[in-house]
């Protein structure tokens, strides 16, 4: 059986006396080295979730474990056994990259040398401004001296609250691949984005809308399960279309997707495209584009969050 | 003993390279003693007098040459002033007093036995006022020593010989000085303690460094340490230019002086390390200081108002600020020249504040999030 590294059970959080609902009975489970996704829009509870976990904040019920460590009686052992990066630059501004890094290895009574190999990946990329001050630092160079902080005493499970918000294309990319080798290196890694696109270089990845899981699977099996078939349509104009498709009877859904918009109807037809676009035609749109395509995370998301209304 | 080395050395950091704070620290000193020293100070000299010899005789005019012959007065002269224009110059503010001479004043003098002169002061401002009929009083009654020298008419006479101790002539910035030195402690050490934990809260680096093994005793000591170097080396400048600027000489012991001092900023600092812990934004704690620290300071500590003349009540309240306690010992200390068996009462009082404070800021330091 998989050793679970991270386990919530029933965890609820309120906040302003119980008036605003954060987390609402969160239960999920993260095995040992893997790569974990917690994906949702702003105000999802993921940052809660984290710092419930990081035993920042108590949580109203429910309980947890951390690296096998209780949240509430434990945790100062947990503090000892994560790596935690805050969704804000966290670090001090002042201080310059190799500062920030000798400081926080001390805090962990540790060096930077002891556990060099771990970080040396990333940290050479930003060697060479190591008498910087962070402050100073540009966002894809504060997120990986951010995640070098979080590193440097070799944690069992790394907490990171949407690292790549704020950070261009390419050091998202980068980032991404460097999680995928810490994972190599058995560290348990949860990662909380609002970007759907990141959600399929996850493991397993959670759904959350207003505090709530809405499905925890493969980024895989969550597209899999897409209960039904997936049209995109254009035409010239698309926002007209939009109206017009949502006024009939069969169509379930509507929504724009970048130049495109994807529909699903309430029956399966066999001929879904056909009917699509002469009901499109019919109505006097021009150019009408219509195929059937595969679902993406970000389509489940928001048909999930429809079911949920 | 290494971490916390590392925490300190960090904390240095982040103090000098603030060069604002820095500024703040070591300008202040210099800016409240010159501001005390020199500008504030409770001494009248060269008043404005406006005398108005109506006699014009031999004795009147030794009067007027004995007024003018002391350091206090600018005298101006005017035989012929009616009333009214005395009155009109006294409010427009050109005199600051007056002192009229009747004509029949060595007649009635040598005659009578007695003679009248009446002395004018803006009462607008009752303390220099006050100041000035006494000066003019003191130069009168010398005055009629002089003219009756034969102890015949006035057989007994007593002098009183005033000597005023610890401060023969009077320096007024002596008794400011004290108060100055626990002001400036008092407000430097608290205000920047009390931005420093609060601060990493602010920043969000407090977050970080909860989630991890560190003991918040650690952060308190680390965060106390430079500041109480700093507010050594403040407390040295402070001093240098007591002795240097302002000629004040240190009769006690300086070692002496500088254990108090130090404890003194211990307590301090420990007021700020507590008021950091309970805050949540630095506005909130650099408020707190300056409101709720500063006024108090400056009324309870003594110096400007002594605490004998408050309602009792508030002579209670004085007892629970810290600077009260200080600016005994520095006065004891510093201006008597007392040792620390004068001292030990206030010592005391200070090192059990300095106890509590640090206690209660422990107890108070949040291991989360709010």
């Amino acid at each position: 059986m998989e050793k679970i590294a991270v386990s919530l059970n029933h965890i609820t959080k309120t906040y302003d006396k119980g008036k605003v609902l954060a987390v609402d009975d969160v239960s999920l489970q993260v095995k040992q080295g893997e790569l974990f996704g917690l994906i949702g829009p702003d105000g999802a509870g993921k940052t809660s979730i984290f710092r419930i976990l990081t035993t920042l904040l108590l949580a109203n019920g429910g309980t947890a474990n951390v690296a096998g460590y209780d949240l509430v009686k434990d945790f100062r052992e947990i503090r000892n056994r994560v790596g935690y990066m805050p969704g804000k630059f966290s670090l001090y501004q002042d201080l310059t990259i190799q500062e920030n890094l000798d400081f926080f290895a001390n805090v962990f009574g540790t060096s930077m040398a002891q556990n060099y190999e771990l970080i040396q990946d990333i940290y050479d990329q930003i060697k060479p401004f190591k008498d910087r001050r962070a402050g100073k630092l540009s966002g894809g160079m504060k997120q990986k001296l951010a995640l070098c902080c979080a590193l440097i005493h070799k944690p069992e499970v790394l907490l990171l609250d949407e690292p790549t918000t704020g950070v261009d294309v390419v050091s998202r990319k980068e980032f991404w691949d460097m999680l995928k080798r810490l994972k190599q290196q058995g560290i348990t890694i949860l990662v909380s984005t609002p970007y759907m696109d990141e959600a399929k270089l996850c493991e397993r990845i959670a759904l959350m809308q207003q505090g709530r899981l809405m499905s925890v699977n493969t980024p895989d099996n969550i597209v899999k399960d897409f209960p039904a078939k997936l049209y995109a349509v254009k035409s010239k104009n698309v926002y007209a279309l939009l109206i017009d498709l949502r006024q009939l009877a069969e169509v379930q859904s509507c929504y724009a997707f970048g130049e495109f918009l994807h529909v699903t109807l309430k029956s399966d037809k066999v001929d879904g495209e056909d009917w699509l676009r002469h009901v499109a035609e019919r109505k006097g749109h021009e150019q009408v584009l219509v195929k059937l395509i595969e679902p993406s995370i970000e389509d489940s998301f928001i048909r999930l969050m429809n079911e949920e209304e | 003993m290494k971490q916390l080395f590392i925490f300190i050395r960090k904390e240095f950091y982040h103090v000098f390279r603030d060069k604002r704070t820095l500024l703040i620290m070591f300008g202040l000193p210099v800016v409240q003693i010159v501001l005390f020293g020199f500008a504030l100070n409770n001494e009248v000299k060269n008043v404005e007098l406006l005398i108005v010899d109506k006699a014009q005789d031999a004795l009147s005019g030794q009067l007027t040459d004995k007024i003018r012959a002391s350091a206090y007065f600018i005298v101006e002269e005017d035989p012929g002033m009616a009333y009214t224009a005395i009155e009109a110059k006294l409010k427009k503010g050109n005199t600051k007093s007056a002192l009229i001479i009747p004509a029949n004043f060595s007649d009635d003098l040598k005659h009578g036995g007695s003679a009248q002169v009446q002395i004018i002061a803006d009462g607008s401002d009752p303390n220099v006022a006050k100041t000035i009929v006494n000066y003019l009083s003191r130069i009168i009654g010398d005055f009629q020593k002089q003219v009756f020298a034969t102890p015949s008419i006035m057989p007994y006479t007593i002098v009183p010989e005033m000597r005023m101790l610890y401060n023969e002539e009077g320096n007024g910035s002596l008794n400011f000085i004290p108060g100055v030195m626990a002001l400036i402690l008092m407000i430097v050490c608290t205000a920047l303690t009390s931005v420093s934990v609060v601060k990493e809260k602010e920043m969000g680096t407090m977050e970080v460094l909860l989630v991890s093994p560190f003991k918040p005793i650690m952060v308190l000591i680390a965060k106390a340490v430079p500041y109480l170097l700093l507010s050594i080396a403040n407390f040295t400048l402070i001093l240098l230019l007591t002795v240097f600027l302002l000629d004040i000489a240190i009769k006690g012991s300086i070692l002496l002086l500088f254990l108090e001092s130090t404890l003194f900023i211990i307590t301090c600092l420990s007021l700020g390390l507590l008021i950091s812990n309970v805050t949540a934004s630095q506005q909130t704690a650099l408020l707190i200081c300056l409101m709720a620290m500063m006024l108090p300071t400056i009324i309870f500590t003594g110096f400007i108002m002594p605490l004998e003349n408050m309602p009792k009540p508030f002579q209670v309240i004085s007892n629970i600020v810290p600077s009260r306690w200080y600016f005994l010992i520095v006065k004891s200390v510093m201006l008597k020249g007392l040792g620390f068996q004068s001292v030990w009462k206030e010592t005391l009082v200070l090192f059990g504040m300095a106890i509590s404070l640090l206690f209660i800021a422990l107890k108070n330091f949040k291991i989360r999030l709010q």
